[in-house]
């Protein structure tokens, strides 16, 4: 994979993380890593500390990664997940205050384009008010 | 006696929330996304899974424990939440608090803990506005005989949920509702009630100060 800003997207719904991730890929194809997860450790609704510590992994380049969560829970557990990271690691992830669908799909489109993890941050930190 | 003592608490709170889970998932329907009484019996039950393991470490390893386990277990805002709190009093914990002020110095490491991770403070109809005020009593509870300061906090723990029920949240899935979530008890706030009340019954004739 290259050597762009990765995507993970977390949502409580597991449908809607895929399903983001799928409208992510269409746009951007495999110029950018892209990892979904959503549902709790029992697979209903909720997040999983542990599987977005994996999926963050598993897009991990140095050029960083750019979290996009749904609601509440999905923050703080996505900002605990990067707490647990290597330390040389944790300052390269960014938990983006953007709608997920919306600012995955900008965000993505910042990284193919060989944007920075500030430059994708803020391009999808612009479709917040 | 250490491990004794342990084993009681978490089977004291693990039990507490075990009892009420409905209850705080009624109370989440109402103002939340309904999911925190089974999100909290999810985590309580993965820390009396782990309850064996959990009572034969030293202290700060033991609490580091519980919040790893919340975090990694409750699913919803709640685990890194109560898991930040076990893990911020995990990292001052040195031996078990003898007096109502190391106790209140505990709890007040696992409050900051709290506040960082939820960026948020009291007032906002959060579990913080049962936490802090229980904290409070606890450091002013130095002067007063066992049972008394027990009975103190329970009653603390109590009116400081109630009082969560006029105030308009301001953090968490029900500052969606702004006005509409007056009238209600934070599920939160009645959590960490529970969870008060559950130590204060694990301490009761225990001898502790």
């Amino acid at each position: 994979m290259s050597g762009n800003v990765g995507i993970v997207i977390v949502s409580h719904s597991k449908l809607v993380a895929d399903g983001t991730a799928d409208m992510v890929r269409e746009m951007v194809g495999d110029e950018v890593a892209v990892a979904a997860c959503g549902g709790n450790p029992d697979g209903g609704l909720g997040t999983d500390v542990a599987a977005i510590q994996a999926a963050i992994d598993s897009v991990y380049s140095p050029a960083g990664v750019a979290v996009l969560v749904d609601l509440g829970g999905a923050e703080t557990n996505s900002e605990m997940a990067v707490e647990f990271l290597d330390e040389d690691r944790r300052a390269r992830i960014a938990v983006l205050n953007a709608p997920i669908v919306e600012g995955a799909v900008m965000a993505a489109t910042e990284a193919a384009g060989g944007g920075s993890l500030d430059e994708v941050r803020a391009t999808a930190e612009e479709l917040s008010p | 006696m250490e491990a004794e003592m342990l084993g009681k608490l978490i089977d004291q709170v693990s039990g507490a929330i075990r009892d009420n889970a409905d209850d705080l998932t009624k109370l989440d329907q109402a103002i939340g996304d309904g999911d925190h009484g089974l999100n909290m019996k999810r985590g309580f039950d993965a820390v009396t899974e782990a309850r064996e393991e959990i009572i034969g470490l030293a202290p700060a390893a033991a609490l580091q424990k519980i919040g790893m386990t919340l975090v990694m277990k409750v699913g919803g805002a709640s685990g890194p939440l109560y898991g930040s709190l076990f893990l911020g009093m995990s990292k001052v914990m040195t031996e078990p608090p003898r007096t109502a002020g190391a106790a209140a110095d505990l709890l007040g490491a696992g409050i900051d803990a709290v506040m960082s991770r939820g960026k948020s403070t009291t007032g906002e109809k959060t579990m913080l506005d049962v936490l802090v005020p229980v904290r409070q009593a606890l450091a002013e509870a130095s002067g007063l005989e066992t049972k008394d300061a027990l009975e103190k906090l329970r009653a603390v723990a109590r009116d400081s949920a109630e009082a969560t029920i006029p105030m308009q949240a301001t953090k968490g899935r029900a500052s969606f509702l702004g006005e509409r979530s007056i009238g209600h008890m934070d599920p939160g706030a009645r959590s960490s009630a529970l969870m008060v009340t559950a130590v204060c019954d694990a301490l009761e004739g225990e001898g502790a100060r």
